[in-house]
């Protein structure tokens, strides 16, 4: 059934090589973990991926309830968390996926560091990975902010206060941020949900597309 | 069992899709149930509301009551104001109406229609019902009004949720 169904779409639009190019390619012996166990260390490119795309789905169901206004976020928050059916299970999805989304580019980091896969002729792709790095640490930083409980509230007056010290444009940075000059309140909220749910992802979704690509062309790098 | 032997990458293929599929849908299912929530919540028993008209105060001539309600909507709660248009009809039983005009939800009233009195009149689409209810044929509504079913306490009329009729 399903296979008929494929023939019938590839005859049409040959779809054949499309997928082919992205999902056909071999897996040289040395990052095979059934070749060398140790060659696990190759898997945390592919966990960090596999743990952004639960982000990004877990993210998409929960602004279902969730409203970026200071007097329901936390209302609509505890509300999904407590009476909604499995809202502690996505929320907390979303909630430890964040830190695990850190700890897994971190290993790919090093692995990649430690390695010396970045040199020529993958330095791009290595400046490309740093960009990511830093469009996840705005996620985790936006994103707290979300629950507008008091954790939340002074993590991201803290954080603010960080961008300000920033040498000569400090000050615009942390009222671009929080969208007003010394109030953390309606406008910081609703900045940082556009920011957390369409600015970076739409950033890291470029930036991730660029990464493969660039892998796919290189291929990935020999071994030590 | 078929004769056929199922090939290395045809095993492998299977299982893969197998533990992969599980896989997916154990993180699919809680994101699924979740979004599907609002549609298996049980609904709350239609309680009646306490209206401020008092039942000996009702007459023939039907007359506008606004009651209120507290309605909790997820995390928000707020005062609702529903209206109910009520009298008694010629054997004293108490009939109350629901205003919504059953063609686009309008708000209908009473013997507003100078050319056609003690009728219900939509200004909206000129429909019209008479007296009990029932839609005026060649006019826009397509059914008669909706019913509130109703209690007496205390000698307070106590309206519950309004009930579609079938058509006239």
């Amino acid at each position: 059934m399903l296979n008929k169904i494929y023939d019938w779409v590839d005859e049409r639009l040959d779809i054949t090589p499309l997928w082919r190019d992205i999902a056909d390619h071999e897996v040289p012996e040395h990052v095979n973990p059934a070749h060398h166990f140790s060659a696990f260390v190759y898997c945390f490119g592919g966990l960090t991926f596999f743990v952004t795309v639960i982000q990004i789905l877990s993210g998409m169901f929960l602004t279902m309830y969730y409203v970026p206004d200071i007097k329901n976020a936390w209302e609509s928050v505890y509300y999904l968390q407590n009476e909604v059916a499995f809202g502690q299970i996505v929320r907390g999805m979303h909630h430890w996926g964040a830190s695990l989304v850190l700890v897994m580019m971190f290993l790919h980091t090093l692995r990649v560091f430690f390695q010396g896969a970045y040199k020529k002729p993958r330095e791009l792709n290595w400046v490309v990975g740093v960009l990511i790095f830093f469009v996840m640490l705005g996620l985790g930083f936006t994103g707290y902010l979300l629950p507008w409980d008091m954790k939340a509230l002074f993590a991201t007056k803290v954080g603010l206060q960080i961008a300000e010290a920033t040498p000569f444009i400090g000050s615009y940075v942390k009222v671009l941020l929080a969208g007003h000059e010394h109030i953390v309140g309606a406008q910081t909220l609703t900045r940082f949900f556009a920011i957390h749910v369409f600015f970076l992802p739409g950033a890291l979704l470029g930036l991730m597309g660029a990464h493969f690509i660039m892998i796919r062309k290189q291929g990935i790098s020999g071994p030590l | 069992m078929s004769k056929e032997r199922v090939s290395r990458r045809q095993f492998l293929s299977y299982t893969l899709t197998g533990v992969g599929g599980f896989m997916a849908a154990g993180m699919l299912m809680p994101m699924v149930r979740f979004a599907v929530d609002p549609v298996l919540k049980a609904e709350a028993g239609g309680d009646f509301i306490p209206t401020p008209k008092k039942v000996s105060e009702i007459t023939k001539e039907p007359v506008r009551v606004d009651f209120k309600f507290k309605q909790k909507d997820a995390w928000y709660e707020s005062e609702v104001t529903e209206t109910a248009w009520v009298y008694k009809d010629d054997n004293g039983k108490i009939i109350a109406l629901s205003p919504v005009c059953k063609h686009l939800g309008c708000t209908v009233n009473w013997n507003t229609d100078k050319e056609h009195p003690d009728q219900f009149f939509c200004p909206c689409h000129y429909g019209r019902y008479t007296k009990d209810g029932t839609n005026v044929p060649n006019t826009p509504p397509l059914a008669p009004l909706d019913v509130y079913p109703y209690k007496e306490k205390d000698g307070y009329l106590y309206l519950g949720k309004a009930k579609p009729r079938k058509e006239a």
